[in-house]
């Protein structure tokens, strides 16, 4: 039996090589989501404990069988191999359960077509950063 | 695409938001700023009175476009009197396009001391008693703990330079940019405006998804992949400070000399070994120029320390630096923490205690006015001058808190008092292009039109060439700025770039119409700084320019207003070419 490669996530190798330039929100936002708001990235550059601290960047962590997956009342989210999920569109229903469900706050919403922005562990935004801050690997 | 502007009357605590499609041939920034200050200034008046209005305009390609990360402000200076135009970075074009707003214009005082706290539902007056007093980092960082869209949004605050009505109070922008100079700080204080914040959730789909990645490619390519900007990223703007001293054009004591045989621990070199510890970004801008130092101070045994960030950059190393014959790195840090942290301008700040410094010397001034005894290389001296010029205990700081030239009106020392048409001057000694382009400057800035950059590409005299060069660049430079793209990537954005950009995202322009909106605005601006007063016949250069040898040749004065006169008649003759029975 030929065996399948496992699929790679998003992952974060380099955070302290972040200048906060925002590449990867405006890649995310536009090229996936069509929309010049860095509000409909999934990948979210900010600083934590004010501007003297440091950037951070919150993503998808890929987990497998996420707690986000178990709390989608309409299956929109189901479980990606690798790590992370798997979003069809047409079944949400805006309700945002995913939302609350992801602990580390890694999903986003869009208040314009009322569905969830999850990762969709695509590596257009590992392409567009100019440090080398996130990497697509397998697990 | 129709304009969005948003007018603020601070007195009744009103807002209201006008599509102004009469304005939509302005593109953004300077161009849009320009009219819009000219609806709303009042010529006549006093730049403090409650009515002048403080004006922020985006550009159509801010945040979508790598590099172009800033907003314009224009409002009448407290400083020179006249045109005030600033430029700041950081995450405010962001916020704003979030806000879903092209411009801004505050009008009026606000009774007490407020935030503005504006998004895409209109604008909160909150409540700012309990931050007014403090600095400029402790009322950001206790904005930013507020509940909000913490990476999205933008806090704009000013220092108690502002609220004292410091004439060159700055405004710091998210900790690390600023609207610095000419006075805009000031400006917010006298209208009890302690900070601005801006965040937004306004979308905007992408049109032509095709075209705007195929631009947006090979812009973010030429950005990233070849050496135009690397000297912003590397080193940073500090790089120039080796450069220039070697070539003999940093300014040093006053300007006293233009080479400082002790600066080997203020380069950008010695920061980028011993102090830097990051670099940051504008929002959507790859190269992260933002330079960020470690300033670690002991304050007590056994191994007390404490440490701060700082950001640096040429401007302030020369200003805090150089000019004050400061030659420890850390001091310099020490310095630049001082005047960030009352919101005061650095170069202004740098200028006008150099110019105290040397009037002291020579006997102008006694340290019973000054309270300290300033010399140059002794920071403790201009640490205490900060703080005066602040508080304004007596006649003199008073004075001083209106800048250099008010000071060298009353007591003298107009020849070495580094001004130009009112404003303290930027950090090169370069020769002519310098001198003459600050001087003409629509801001009386270096960025203006890269004079200091002529004096080195031109080794003649040649002041034709000087002249036109001058007047090219900031027209170019406007074109730039009404985009409001960082000028670091001027020589990534030139008119065909600029176009395929804008074309993109559905705005169709010739380069013929692009060249007409720099030209345009240049000319705009120049009529409104003269029916607020100003003249080119009135311009004056400190004798110390001829003085001190610029790039190891001296400049001569009869020379120099020669090429001035050139520059006059230029522009006379493009004025009267523009005014045609066609028009």
């Amino acid at each position: 039996m030929e065996e399948t490669r496992p699929q790679k996530i998003l992952q974060i190798k380099n955070l302290a090589q972040c200048i906060g330039c925002y590449s990867c929100m405006i890649a995310c936002s536009t090229l996936v989501h069509r929309d010049f708001s860095l509000l409909k990235s999934a990948i979210r550059v900010k600083a934590s404990g004010g501007y003297q601290g440091r950037v951070v960047i919150d993503i998808c962590r890929g987990c497998q069988d996420g707690q986000c997956v178990e709390a989608c009342p309409t299956n929109a989210l189901t479980s990606r191999d690798g790590g992370g999920v798997l979003f069809h569109q047409d079944k949400c229903n805006g309700c945002k359960k995913c939302i609350d469900a992801c602990l580390i706050s890694a999903i986003a919403y869009d208040k314009d077509h009322k569905r969830a922005i999850p990762c969709l562990q695509c590596g257009l935004c590992v392409e567009s950063c100019p440090h080398q801050v996130i990497k697509m690997e397998v697990r | 695409m129709d304009p969005e502007i948003m007018y603020i009357d601070l007195e009744k605590g009103t807002h209201k938001i006008d599509r102004r499609g009469d304005l939509s041939s302005y593109l953004g920034g300077v161009a849009l700023a320009t009219e819009l200050l000219k609806e709303n200034c009042l010529i006549e008046e006093d730049p403090l009175v409650n009515n002048q209005p403080v004006i922020f305009t985006k550009g159509p390609l801010n945040t979508i476009f790598p590099v172009v990360t800033k907003v314009c402000s224009m409002f009448t200076s407290p400083l020179t009197g006249e045109l005030g135009e600033s430029y700041g970075g950081m995450r405010l074009a962001m916020a704003m396009a979030l806000a879903g707003l092209d411009g801004i214009v505050i009008k009026g005082r606000r009774g007490a001391p407020c935030i503005l706290h504006i998004d895409d539902k209109g604008v909160r007056f909150l409540d700012a008693k309990s931050l007014w007093g403090l600095d400029t980092d402790e009322t950001t960082r206790l904005l930013h703990d507020q509940e909000g869209k913490r990476g999205l949004r933008s806090i704009m605050v000013i220092g108690d330079g502002g609220e004292k009505g410091v004439k060159f109070a700055n405004v710091t922008i998210d900790s690390y940019r600023h609207f610095g100079r000419l006075g805009l700080g000031c400006l917010l204080g006298s209208k009890n405006i302690k900070a601005i914040i801006v965040e937004g959730a306004r979308g905007r789909e992408v049109d032509n998804l095709k075209e705007y990645k195929r631009v947006y490619k090979e812009i973010a390519k030429r950005v990233i992949d070849t050496d135009v900007m690397e000297k912003y990223h590397g080193i940073g703007t500090s790089i120039n400070i080796k450069a220039l001293n070697e070539m003999g054009g940093l300014p040093t004591f006053n300007f006293q000399k233009s080479q400082f045989n002790r600066c080997s621990r203020i380069t950008g070199e010695y920061f980028a070994k011993k102090h830097l510890i990051k670099k940051l970004a504008c929002s959507g801008c790859p190269i992260g120029c933002i330079h960020i130092a470690i300033r670690r101070k002991k304050f007590g045994e056994p191994h007390e320390y404490h440490s701060t960030a700082v950001a640096y950059d040429h401007e302030l190393i020369y200003s805090l630096g150089s000019m004050l014959g400061i030659a420890r790195g850390e001091e310099v840090l020490e310095l630049i923490e001082a005047v960030e942290k009352k919101g005061l301008d650095a170069i202004t700040s740098g200028v006008l205690m150099a110019w105290i410094t040397e009037a002291y010397q020579r006997g102008l001034l006694d340290a019973k006015m000054l309270l300290t005894t300033p010399a140059f290389g002794k920071k403790e001296g201009y640490l205490k001058i900060i703080e005066n010029i602040v508080i304004q205990p007596n006649e003199f700081y008073k004075r001083a808190a209106e800048g250099t030239h008010s000071l060298t009106s009353h007591y003298g020392g107009q020849d070495y008092g580094m001004v130009l048409a009112k404003n303290e001057v930027a950090g090169y000694h370069t020769g002519y292009g310098n001198l003459l382009g600050q001087a003409v400057g629509a801001r009386h800035s270096h960025l203006d039109n890269g004079g200091y950059s002529i004096d080195q590409e031109i080794n003649s005299l040649d002041s034709k060439e000087i002249v036109k060069k001058l007047i090219q660049e900031e027209i170019e430079r406007n074109l730039l700025n009404s985009l409001v793209i960082c000028l670091f990537a001027r020589k990534v954005y030139d008119f065909d770039t600029i176009k395929n950009a804008l074309n993109s995202i559905g705005i169709k322009i010739s380069k013929e119409e692009l060249h007409e909106i720099g030209l345009r605005t240049f000319l705009e601006k120049m009529i409104l700084k003269e029916r607020m007063g100003f003249s080119y016949k009135d311009i004056t250069f400190p004798k110390r320019f001829f003085e001190t040898e610029a790039l190891f040749k001296a400049l001569d004065e009869e020379n120099a207003y020669e090429i001035l006169n050139e520059y006059i008649e230029e522009i006379h003759r493009i004025k009267l070419s523009r005014i045609s029975p066609l028009d």
